[in-house]
């Protein structure tokens, strides 16, 4: 599996997860399925970017580094167009993003090198 | 048995080494022993193990073999600067591929020691002084004795004080000249040529590791400050057993398990219990299980202040 694949999959599940546990704020769990479905595509979004940094870059630190503000960005736009719930959304998102950097640096096969003919 | 010279090949233009016979032959068993030396190094050709470039003789008839001009620090010496124990064992696993790949091609070099691994300035390590080396399987026909002990029996040791390498060795009871104390197994050491085989070297390199990881041989015991790490001190001690057969097997299976070790794996060398297999598992995954509990707090915390 290639390390945007798996940076995809990761945020999406993950995503789907931290979106999950909306469920446990009784006050936005009518919202949970449209929570849950906004926080997969978020997941995604952030996994493909931090999967393709991955392919660029090598390097664990960088790694986390970019998953965290990749997360943190994402998770604040969100935050904003609820118009509250800032640390319940950006929080969660950042660290999401920083385990996605981490897998998608440690695991994932590297981009292919191609053969270059003349 | 030789002096090793630094030399200048002037027909290719380049430094080479010379080992040079520098003690009087008398009855040319010295002369086929550093031919049979060369030939050995002839038929090892792999990164880490030096190449011979000629043989041959000077006009004043002494026996030369000319190698690769190894610029660079013996083991013991590169390893100052080295303090990384991961480091140290990366170093150990090229060495293990030379001796590897020796015991394939059948030979075993029998006087595995730090003196006798160069580290190049680029990083790469060669074993060295295969003077010493025994051919288990000798498939090409030779001139010299296949093994060279008979020869090493009959010579006086004042003879084989030429080199360092020989000004290191120890005479057995029956006069043979094997190894180096600390690094020789204790069946080298008991002159017992007929039992040895490929574990012999396993114990060397087992000395090796113990040196490597702890700057003393495992008989130095009141050095070995690293013994809290058992899964170490297991391998160590495995590859140094005293009884060949309670030693591994091959040198591949001793460098597969420090190669676990390094990946932070169990190691076939020690069974460890539920309390070492989480610290194990805790150093290898570090990160993630910070960063999952990192989330999982988190997420306990925000909770707790949400329903407040």
């Amino acid at each position: 599996m290639n390390k945007i694949l798996l940076g995809l999959l990761l945020g999406a599940v993950l995503g789907a997860i931290d979106g999950a546990s909306a469920w446990f704020t009784p006050a936005v769990r009518a919202q949970l399925a449209g929570i849950i479905i906004g926080s997969t595509i978020k997941g995604v979004i952030a996994g493909m970017a931090i999967g393709f940094f991955a392919r660029k870059v090598h390097s664990l630190l960088l790694g986390i580094v970019f998953g965290l503000a990749v997360g943190f960005v994402l998770a604040f736009i969100v935050a904003q167009m609820q118009h509250g719930y800032y640390l319940e959304i950006i929080l969660p998102g950042s660290i999401v993003g920083m385990i996605v950097g981490y897998a998608t640096q440690r695991y994932g096969a590297p981009a292919a090198v191609q053969a270059t003919t003349r | 048995m030789g002096v090793v010279y630094a030399a200048e090949d002037q027909m290719l233009e380049r430094r080479v080494a010379l080992k040079v016979l520098d003690v009087p032959t008398l009855n040319g068993d010295l002369a086929l022993r550093l031919k049979r030396e060369a030939r050995v190094l002839a038929r090892l050709e792999h990164p880490g193990i030096v190449p011979v470039h000629d043989v041959g003789t000077l006009a004043d008839g002494r026996v030369f073999y000319a190698m690769k001009f190894v610029e660079g620090q013996r083991l013991d010496k590169h390893i100052e600067s080295v303090p990384s124990l991961p480091d140290r064992l990366r170093l150990f696993l090229r060495i293990c591929d030379a001796v590897a790949f020796a015991h394939a091609c059948g030979v075993l070099h029998r006087d595995l020691k730090p003196a006798n691994v160069m580290v190049g300035a680029f990083g790469e390590v060669l074993v060295m002084d295969w003077g010493l080396a025994k051919i288990l399987r000798d498939s090409a026909p030779s001139e010299a004795p296949a093994d060279p002990d008979a020869a090493i029996v009959q010579t006086p040791n004042a003879l084989l004080s030429g080199s360092e390498a020989a000004q290191a060795t120890a005479i057995t009871g029956h006069g043979t000249v094997l190894g180096t104390p600390g690094y020789m197994s204790p069946e080298q050491a008991r002159g017992d040529i007929a039992q040895l085989d490929q574990r012999s070297d396993i114990f060397s390199l087992g000395a090796l590791l113990c040196f490597l990881a702890a700057g003393s041989t495992p008989q130095d015991a009141s050095r070995l400050a690293w013994r809290k790490d058992k899964a170490l001190d297991a391998i160590c001690a495995k590859a140094t057993a005293n009884n060949p057969s309670e030693r591994y097997s091959t040198v591949s299976a001793l460098a597969s398990d420090v190669s676990s070790y390094l990946d932070g794996l169990p190691v076939t060398a020690h069974r460890e219990t539920i309390l070492e297999t989480v610290t194990r598992f805790y150093r290898r995954y570090t990160v993630p299980i910070l960063l999952i509990a990192a989330y999982l707090v988190m997420r306990i915390l925000l909770l707790l202040f949400s329903h407040r």
